[in-house]
């Protein structure tokens, strides 16, 4: 009898992250502590793994531990069963101390099938525990996966525990008072599967059995069957002889407060509905379906009670017309999108930019160029954000860091937009669209307030003593022009894309006012520093030689790998940015102030290119574009192995 | 002239409380069209008209794309959006959606609706958003200085093909009644009259009104429509459809039925306008009455708000798994 080994790193993530197995003394079986597990639950896109890796993670959140997550699925919507393009997986990782990566590589592999198997097994380390339903390995089934033996019998597999149970044949011999086709019955084994994990690590199950109720509401025979078969998973852990013990990871210490578990993308949408009730502005979204932004536009379509009109565009230009033109009326105008469509929009970002109006559009990046990699994550549209259009077109880039940071990030792209009459660009990545975290809810008093000011009167005195409306007219400290939207009376004007003047904003062809108006439109955006925090850089002793510099995604990999060299004695400093552009005023200064500065990026280096040709810091840039988020072990090697050749 | 607002385009619109004319409606911006453009005789009618129908000048939008006839709003003293190549009638679809107060107008030509922006144009009308679109139809690229346009008639000798278009032009009434647009048109910049007519029966219809105007461009395309306009052959040319009243095609007869729910009929007539101008249909092909997009989306939203009540953000924000830590 194995109990399970979760062969947890010996290179730390926390002082804390000591496997500490602990007889509990429980009568049948044994309870053992554990600080943290990475759980990886894969099978075939119909196996419904993502459903089971939520529900893990809700009643992970709601036992209190701090959690990360990381699913990761096919872009075809159900590749042919049992083959390895249609794995779809969903990897946990939670602990009782404060985690910021779903965590490398999994201590346990859920495996439905042979290709989910396959898929998965070399990102395990010996030593991992495989938790494998044996129904499938047969004949045609490890052929389609590619076996040309049962890896289960093969020895291929001996260096890790493997549990192997028929869960397919358990699942459906649960089920059988409910008469369900034997397909159906079948479907439910990803909640035995869910019930014995949850057994395995002492779980809250009643979350999932109201969520259960709810959803099945209508089909009272799959309910029922959905039911069951979590129970009696539950059941099959307590008494298989397959399991030995079973664990207990206790809650991790976190501030106080309120919280729930939320994605990047969820977190988005609520930024935007915050921005829209703190400013007035009544929220308006104008997207075309595209992975993996199409949710925050699923989201926000359910939001109608906070007067959120969903614009479903024809196209993508068509998506960011619509909101620029809401945005004309004095909505909070915003489109969503991703990969190729950010490429579509640039045009109308543009107009934006001549027209001087807010506007949030939000790409939620994914690997590229072209379609690329349509499910996985990249952040390579930094440059396509910052010069990405024709002419002399800056515009305001903000980037969230974390899932739950993703509502702080909307709300400043938000307030950046209304203030400065401006596009503002929000990256937002896959990863951070898909993953979750506790958040810790906000009060909701105390959120920024965006103040519109709309013109209401007119705004320039003429020669002869006449009132009239400059609609670029700009005010002195931020350099927003006047807004006046249609329907106030007597602001009657008109605007467009040609160059205008200065003040009454006239189309003008006048060679210094082009140059005057190329130059205000930058400073209008280079002000936005003015309203900034300073970059605030982590650095415990504050006597680093090395800074790390990044943005977005990346946090949580950087953080902890950072973490990791500090437990082993070496000085480092972390600074994140939340603006991209403008930079936040003292970046020169805190770039300046290390030996060297590595900027790690899932880009081939843009950033650093940035920061390169304006502060003229030659950062080391270490990049890496495999549609997956940077392993905090990958980093771990790399900020040692330069703080090395810092020293030699 | 009175305008009856309650069933129609102009609902919720506020009304002016004073008497405007031309002058109000006149911005302090030189009109820059060639002379003799086709476009002032339209800008001219539509000074004309706006006055009329009433509507406080503030709550009036005109939105373009790009090309001659998009310079319009520049010259109208209402607010206006000179937006970016065929792209108008998407920021339209917005701004119309986000503020049913706003009388909201299309200005667009044959290039920028049909050619760049056709996806924005059909899009427009199948939803059939609340909006007025004039679509200035001279059959040419004047702005870029003559290239044959997508209703250039084949065999076109210009800039971009010097020896005669191979392209197949759109023919636009047809197209936008393929699009199941509820509102098409077709008028002539020459005729004050009927542009004025039209301009009436679209801009109090509910929902996307489509009117194309055959506008001259003496300078690319001199006298396209010459045969129209010539007193002694147009009235054996134009073929005036009015619903309800009787048309006659050569020895083909029939009562105009603008109202019918079926296209079919309007789509056939829309087909009497082949490239030798025979037979030339103006007048209003088509007026149904069919549910917009904006009014539907409008209404969810306050129907959500009726049924539930305002949405609170800390509710939202807390959903509904949420927990303590002390
Ligand atoms: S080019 Fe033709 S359409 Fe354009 S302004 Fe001149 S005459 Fe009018």
């Amino acid at each position: 009898m194995w109990p399970i080994c979760h062969n947890l790193r010996r290179r730390l993530e926390s002082t804390e992250a000591i496997m500490r197995p602990q007889e509990m003394g429980s009568v049948a079986k044994q309870v053992q502590q554990l600080d943290q597990v990475v759980i990886r639950f894969a099978g075939d896109s119909g196996d419904g793994m993502q459903l089971t890796g939520d529900r893990f993670t809700q009643e992970t959140a709601s036992f209190g531990n701090d959690l990360s997550t990381l699913p990761n699925f096919p872009a075809e919507i159900r590749a042919p069963a049992g083959t390895l393009p249609g794995v779809s997986s969903f990897q946990l990782h939670f602990a009782d101390h404060d985690i910021l990566t779903p965590g490398d590589t999994p201590h346990v592999l859920v495996a439905m099938n042979p290709a989910a198997l396959r898929a998965n097994v070399a990102d395990l380390e010996a030593g991992a525990t495989i938790i494998v339903d044996t129904h499938d390995f047969t004949g045609r089934n490890l052929t389609r996966a590619g076996y040309a033996e049962n890896p289960l019998e093969d020895g291929s597999l001996d260096r890790f525990h493997v549990h192997a149970f028929d869960l397919t044949g358990l699942t459906v011999a649960s089920v059988k008072q409910f008469g369900l086709s034997r397909k159906d019955a079948a479907r439910a084994k990803n909640m035995f599967s869910l019930g014995m994990l949850s057994w395995l690590y002492g779980r809250p199950v009643d979350s999932t059995r109201s969520f259960l109720e709810q959803r099945f509401a209508n089909a009272p025979d799959i309910r029922d069957a959905n039911l069951a078969a979590f129970n009696a998973g539950w059941n099959f852990g307590e008494t298989t002889e397959g399991f030995a013990v079973s664990y207990q990871i206790k809650p991790a210490p976190m501030r106080s407060g309120r919280y729930r578990n939320i994605t990047g993308n969820l977190a988005l949408s609520y930024g935007l509905v915050a921005a829209s009730v703190r400013s007035g502005l009544p929220l308006f979204l104008g997207a075309y379906p595209i992975t993996p932004a199409s949710d925050i536009l699923h989201e926000l379509s359910k939001h109608k009670r906070f007067g959120v009109v969903t614009f479903q565009a024809e196209d993508e230009i068509a998506g960011i017309g619509a909101a620029l033109g809401a945005s004309y009326g004095g909505s909070l105008g915003v489109t969503t999108t991703s990969g190729p469509g950010i490429s579509l929009k640039s045009e109308t970002v543009g107009l934006a930019v001549s027209l001087e109006l807010p506007l949030v559009v939000v790409d939620v990046q994914r690997g590229g160029p072209s379609t690329g990699l349509p499910t996985k994550t990249e952040q390579a549209d930094l440059l396509q954000a910052m010069f990405g259009r024709n002419g002399e077109a800056p515009v305001a880039i903000v980037a969230p860091q974390s899932p739950g940071d993703c509502f702080d990030a909307a709300l400043e792209a938000a307030r950046i937009a209304v203030t400065y009459r401006t596009p503002v660009l929000l990256l937002s990545d896959g990863y951070l669209a898909n993953g979750s975290e506790p958040w810790l809810l906000p009060d909701v008093e105390t959120l920024a307030t965006i103040e519109p000011n709309f013109a209401d009167k007119p705004n320039h005195e003429t020669e002869t003593g006449d009132h009239s409306f400059w609609p670029y007219q700009r005010d002195p400290q931020t350099l927003a022009r006047a807004w006046a939207i249609p329907g106030t009376p007597g602001l009657e004007h008109r605007i467009g894309g040609l160059e205008k003047a200065d003040g009454h904003g006239n189309i003008s062809y006048e060679p210094a006012n082009h140059d005057l108006m190329v130059r205000t439109r930058q400073a209008k955006i280079d002000r936005i520093a003015d309203t900034i925090p300073a970059l605030e850089v982590d650095d415990p002793h504050g006597d680093a030689a090395m800074l790390i510099l990044g943005w977005g995604s990346t946090y949580g990999p950087i953080g902890s790998a950072c973490r990791r060299l500090r437990q082993q004695g070496m000085q480092v400093a972390q600074a994140h940015l939340r603006h991209l552009n403008p930079f936040p005023s003292n970046l020169g200064e805190v770039l300046r102030a290390y030996d060297t500065v590595v900027v790690p990026e899932m880009n081939l280096g843009q950033l650093s290119l940035l920061v390169r040709a304006k502060y003229l810091v030659d950062v080391v840039s270490y990049n890496q574009v495999r549609g997956q988020p940077f392993s905090a072990s990958e980093l771990e090697d790399v900020f040692t192995t330069t703080l090395k050749e810092m020293h030699s | 002239m009175t305008t009856d607002v309650t069933l129609s385009g102009l609902r919720d619109m506020p009304m002016s409380e004073v008497e405007t004319s031309r002058k109000d409606f006149t911005s302090d911006q030189e009109v820059r069209w060639c002379p003799g453009c086709g476009d002032y005789i339209i800008l001219n009618a539509v000074q004309g008209f706006l006055p009329a129908l009433g509507l406080k000048r503030e709550n009036i939008v005109f939105v373009s794309g790009i090309g001659c006839s998009s310079r319009f709003p520049y010259y109208l003293d209402t607010f206006g959006m000179h937006s970016i190549h065929g792209r108008a009638p998407a920021i339209a679809t917005g701004l119309a959606t986000a503020r049913p107060d706003l009388n909201v107008w299309v200005v667009t030509g044959d290039g920028d609706a049909l050619s760049i922006g056709g996806n924005h144009l059909i899009h427009a009308m199948r939803r059939n958003v609340n909006l007025t679109i004039l679509l200035f139809n001279n059959r040419i690229y004047g702005l870029t200085k003559g290239q044959y346009s997508p209703t250039s008639e084949p065999g076109k000798i210009t800039k971009s093909t010097p020896a005669g278009s191979v392209d197949y032009p759109f023919n636009p009434i047809s197209l936008a009644l393929g699009a199941e647009a509820s509102f098409v048109a077709r008028t002539l910049d020459s005729d004050r009259a009927h542009l004025t007519e039209v301009l009436q029966a679209a801009v109090t219809h509910r929902g996307t009104s489509l009117i194309e105007i055959y506008q001259n461009c003496p300078i690319f395309n001199d006298g396209a429509f010459d045969v129209l306009k010539d007193k002694d052959q147009a009235e054996g040319r134009l073929v005036r459809l009015r619903h309800g009243e009787k048309v006659q095609v050569g020895d083909r007869e029939w009562v105009h039925d603008a109202h019918n729910d079926n296209p079919s009929q309007a789509f056939e007539i829309s087909r009497l306008d082949d490239a030798t101008m025979a037979h030339v249909p103006i007048g209003i092909f088509r007026q149904v009455e069919r549910p917009t997009y904006d009014d539907q989306v409008r209404e969810q939203v306050a129907q959500a708000r009726a049924q539930s009540g305002e949405g609170e953000l800390a509710a939202l924000l807390s959903g509904r798994d949420s927990w303590s830590v002390a």
